[in-house]
Parts: structure tokens; sequence; C-alpha cells
């Protein structure tokens, strides 16, 4: 039996015991369920910057009859969530109920002042009572109660999938833990003889992690790429929601709006993970010898 | 230089090593002087193997000092002692070759770890598969060859590097009387290149064909030197 020489890239035989096959699979799992959590992360976020600095932070404020508008804008643009108070422009209003009153142009239409708010406020019902004692009687319209509960759920599932991220990452140390510990029982007696030969720790333990991280990389690389397409489709289906409109064709999905950088940080995070747990497990175990 | 002072050994501590067990080593006091050859007798379970241990830094000395080439283990940082280890061949009755390495693979690894160009590493293996008569077998595997031929390719591998101290742990057991001359001609050998040379043996036929100073362990204690 004759042997390829190796030129000394794998005295330990880590090509076997560590195969392209098992640990690649399982990162690229890892990979894909770490994008999903990223993409959702990312879509929960620009829903919340949406709904927060888009049209659903304003208020309306329809004024009674005969109240001077001006006195009341003043009076709204001084408090301090108010970032923004204007009355709403008459035609447009005039053509916003022409459905309901038709060509009426006898009846009066009340004032109405539209509010964008600097930030939402933590309470939206108690600035909507502010604001009606402000300008007495007044009928504020908070339809920004309900921005902020939408805002908390998104919120919320931001951090889910943040959390979902960090639990991929510490089932990716489980596993890069495991299949260290088996390549190590595997070659046990190469450990012994290269460590006898005088090899120091850092020598060994570079040689397990460089091929985990290897391994890790391009298993996460495979995973995110395979994830680019679904996401896609996930971006595709709430275009809608953040004012697009669904894709007919593939080569129309919103590509673009993938989280590209995030995604691009997934294989070199997973090859650092693979090679840091590597590292730390082959040093902690290598201690035990003298 | 070898200098072992009231060494005792006990092992069952982490990893195998000294630790509560019984003593198999107990008060060995001893000097080596550079460059010279030396048996290692007794009869199996009398300490041979564990003296050797501690020679090759396999194993650190339960009480008392151990000092190889100028470092004394009791003192010396873990950490140093990767680089003192690449200053001693060593010889094993099984051999301790790589098996998924070819034969050169095996030869050139001490080189490696110490971190040669592998241009020299190719001319360094080269030579010494000649000089162990296997230049031919290079690329072959560990299990390709005959038990003497994998034990000389265990020497090449203990020698490529040229140490300061060789060591052997029953190098000639499981070889046939040819082999075992052989394997005994290349330890000669190094001797005579100035290797400060341990032969571990319980064959008392090789010890009176080469006729050299002993070390002789009887229960872990050294009964005679000289």
């Amino acid at each position: 039996m004759r042997l390829r020489r190796t030129r000394g890239r794998d005295p330990l035989g880590l090509r076997r015991v560590l195969s392209d096959r098992l640990l690649p699979a399982l990162a690229a799992s890892m990979a894909l369920l770490a994008a999903l959590a990223l993409a959702g992360a990312r879509g929960a976020a620009d829903l919340a910057a949406r709904w927060e600095g888009g049209a659903a932070t304003a208020l309306t404020v329809q004024m009674p009859h005969g109240a001077r508008a001006d006195r009341a804008l003043a009076a709204l643009a001084a408090m301090p969530e108010v970032g923004e108070a204007r009355l709403a422009d008459q035609a447009r209003l005039a053509a916003l109920l022409r459905p309901w009153l038709g060509e009426a142009p006898a009846i009066p239409l009340p004032s109405v002042i539209e509010l964008r708010l600097a930030r939402l406020p933590p309470d939206p019902a108690a600035l909507a009572q502010r604001i009606a004692q402000a300008v007495p009687g007044a009928t504020v319209e908070a339809h920004g109660v309900w921005v902020a509960r939408l805002l908390a759920l998104a919120r919320s599932l931001q951090a889910v999938a943040l959390a979902a991220l960090l639990l991929v990452a510490g089932i990716a140390t489980a596993v890069v833990t495991v299949a260290v510990r088996a390549g190590i029982a595997a070659r046990r007696n190469a450990i012994d003889i290269l460590h006898e030969l005088g090899a120091t720790d850092g020598d060994i333990a570079g040689r397990f992690a460089r091929r985990v991280a290897l391994l890790v990389g391009l298993g996460a690389l495979g995973g995110t790429l395979a994830a680019a397409p679904v996401l896609a489709g996930f971006a595709d289906l709430a275009a809608p929601l953040l004012g697009g409109a669904a894709a007919m064709r593939v080569q129309d999905l919103p590509w673009a709006r993938l989280p590209w950088a995030e995604l691009a940080l997934l294989p070199p995070a997973a090859a650092a993970i693979g090679w840091l747990t590597a590292q730390v497990t082959l040093r902690l175990w290598l201690r035990r010898l003298p | 230089m070898v200098r072992f002072a009231e060494v005792g050994l006990r092992y069952g501590g982490p990893g195998d090593g000294p630790g509560a067990g019984p003593e198999v080593l107990r008060g060995v006091s001893f000097t080596l002087t550079p460059g010279s050859f030396h048996w290692l007798l007794g009869p199996s379970g009398a300490g041979k193997s564990s003296l050797l241990r501690l020679m090759h830094l396999a194993v650190r000395p339960s009480r008392g000092e151990v000092e190889v080439l100028g470092t004394r283990l009791s003192t010396a940082r873990r950490a140093a002692l990767p680089a003192l280890r690449r200053r001693i061949g060593v010889v094993y009755q099984d051999f301790r070759l790589l098996p998924h390495l070819s034969i050169f693979d095996n030869v050139a690894q001490p080189l490696r770890v110490a971190g040669r160009a592998e241009r020299q590493v190719r001319a360094d293996v080269t030579e010494i598969l000649r000089w162990v008569g296997l230049v031919g077998k290079a690329d072959a595997a560990p299990a390709a060859l005959s038990g003497g031929e994998q034990q000389r390719v265990a020497i090449a591998r203990a020698v490529v590097i040229r140490p300061a101290l060789l060591v052997a742990d029953e190098p000639t057991g499981n070889l046939d009387v040819a082999q075992a001359r052989r394997v005994m001609s290349l330890l000669q050998q190094m001797h005579r290149l100035g290797t400060t040379v341990v032969v571990a043996t319980h064959a008392e036929t090789l010890v009176a064909e080469y006729p050299a100073p002993a070390l002789r362990l009887a229960e872990g204690r050294l009964v005679s030197h000289g």
C-alpha cells in the first residue's frame, strides 16, 4: 500500500475523523436557522421603524366649530412630544369627504390639525387627554395607541429573533465541542505521538481549529446561500406592509431588501465560533498531558 | 547529561501522570555522562519503562529531581518542555508510527514539528531513510512493512532531528535475531556519533553481544549502576 505524501498538512489524520460531511451539514442547518432569525430581526426592525417614523405617528385633532386654529397650533407646537403641528388642507379634506358628502360646498368642514410626534409616547391615551386639555373642545383621534401596540409586538419579535440567534450560536458551540471531543478520542494516539515529538499545545490545537473552522465556515456558507431565496420570498410577502408590491417573477423578488451585510457575516462568524471552540476544547484537554 | 536524584514516581494522577497510586520508582539516583551508552536492565515490572518515560518527559516525577539536558523538571515550566522534547529521540517496542501517514511523512514529523523548511525536510528524511536502508519504501504505509522495517523507521524518526539523548524501550522486543542485530547496530552508530543512548531490554543475550555500562532495576529501585 502506498500513501500520498502530505507535506505535513495532516499528521493527525483529521480529514478522516473530522469528515467533510456531518459537521458542514450541521453548520449549514444552523446557518440557515441563523439567517432566518437575522432576517426576522431585520424585518421586525423595518416594520417598527416604519410605524415609528412614518405617517402612523400622526394624531389628528378636530377643532370645535369657531375655535381659533392659530392659538391651538401654537399651544400644540409648544408640547414636547409634538414634532410638527399643521392645519390640514381644507381642499384635501373636502376631497376625502366627497364620497360621503358629495359636492356640497355649503357644508362647513371642521378645522383639523395633523400632528407628527417627535417620539412615540409611552402612554398615547394620556397624551390625547393632555392635547384635549390644551385645546378645549377638541376631539383627538389617538390611533397612536394601536401604533404603540404594533410597535411593542414588532420589538418583541425582534428580541425573540435575536435570542434565537444567540441560541443557534450556543448550539453551534456545543456541536463543535462534541465533534472535537470525538476527534480527540479517535486520534488520541496520534496526539500523544505528536506531543512526545515536541509539538506545542498551540500547534496541535491549531491543527484541529483550522480544520473545524474550514468545515464550519464552508457549511455555514452553504446554509446562508440556501437561506437567501427563502428570505427573498418572505421579504416579498412582507412587501405590501412596507409600501411595496408583491413580485410576479423570481428575479423581481426584493433581493436588495435582504440583510446582505449581516448574512455575509454568518460564514466568518460560524468559522470563528468553530475555531475558538476547537482551540478551547483542545487546550483544556491537552493540559492533562505533561 | 541526565541526572536523577532520589526520584520517586507514582501513577494514578490526571492523564496517567504522577498521582496517588503505588510507587513504581523509589529513591532512584544516577548520572549519565553526555555521549555515553547505557543498558537499562531488570525483569518486567521493575520500572524500566517508567524510568525511560521520566527521561523523555512523558511524565514528571512525584518526588526527587530529574535533570535532562540541563533542564530541571521540578522547576521547568510546562511551556518549556516541547523544545526540550525535540532534543530527545524515543524508540518504542511497538514502534508507535502514525498509520495514516507514509513512511516518509512519519520520519519527517519531528522536523516539521520543529518548523524546518520543506526542502531541508526532504533532504534530511531521504538521507536518514538511506541510512536505515528504507529509502525505496518512503511512500509505503507502515502496515505494509515488516516489524523490523517498522522499527528501523521508528529509529529513523527518533534520530532524524539529531537528538542529544536517544532512549529506546525494548526496541528489539518484537524482532527476530537478525532484525534485532540490525537495530542494535543503528543505535550503536548513534552512540559513536556522540548521542547519549539508553536502551531498556530484558534480552541478556543482546547485552552480552554489545557490552556496555548498565543501570539495573528491581522492584522500582536502582540496584546497580556500572
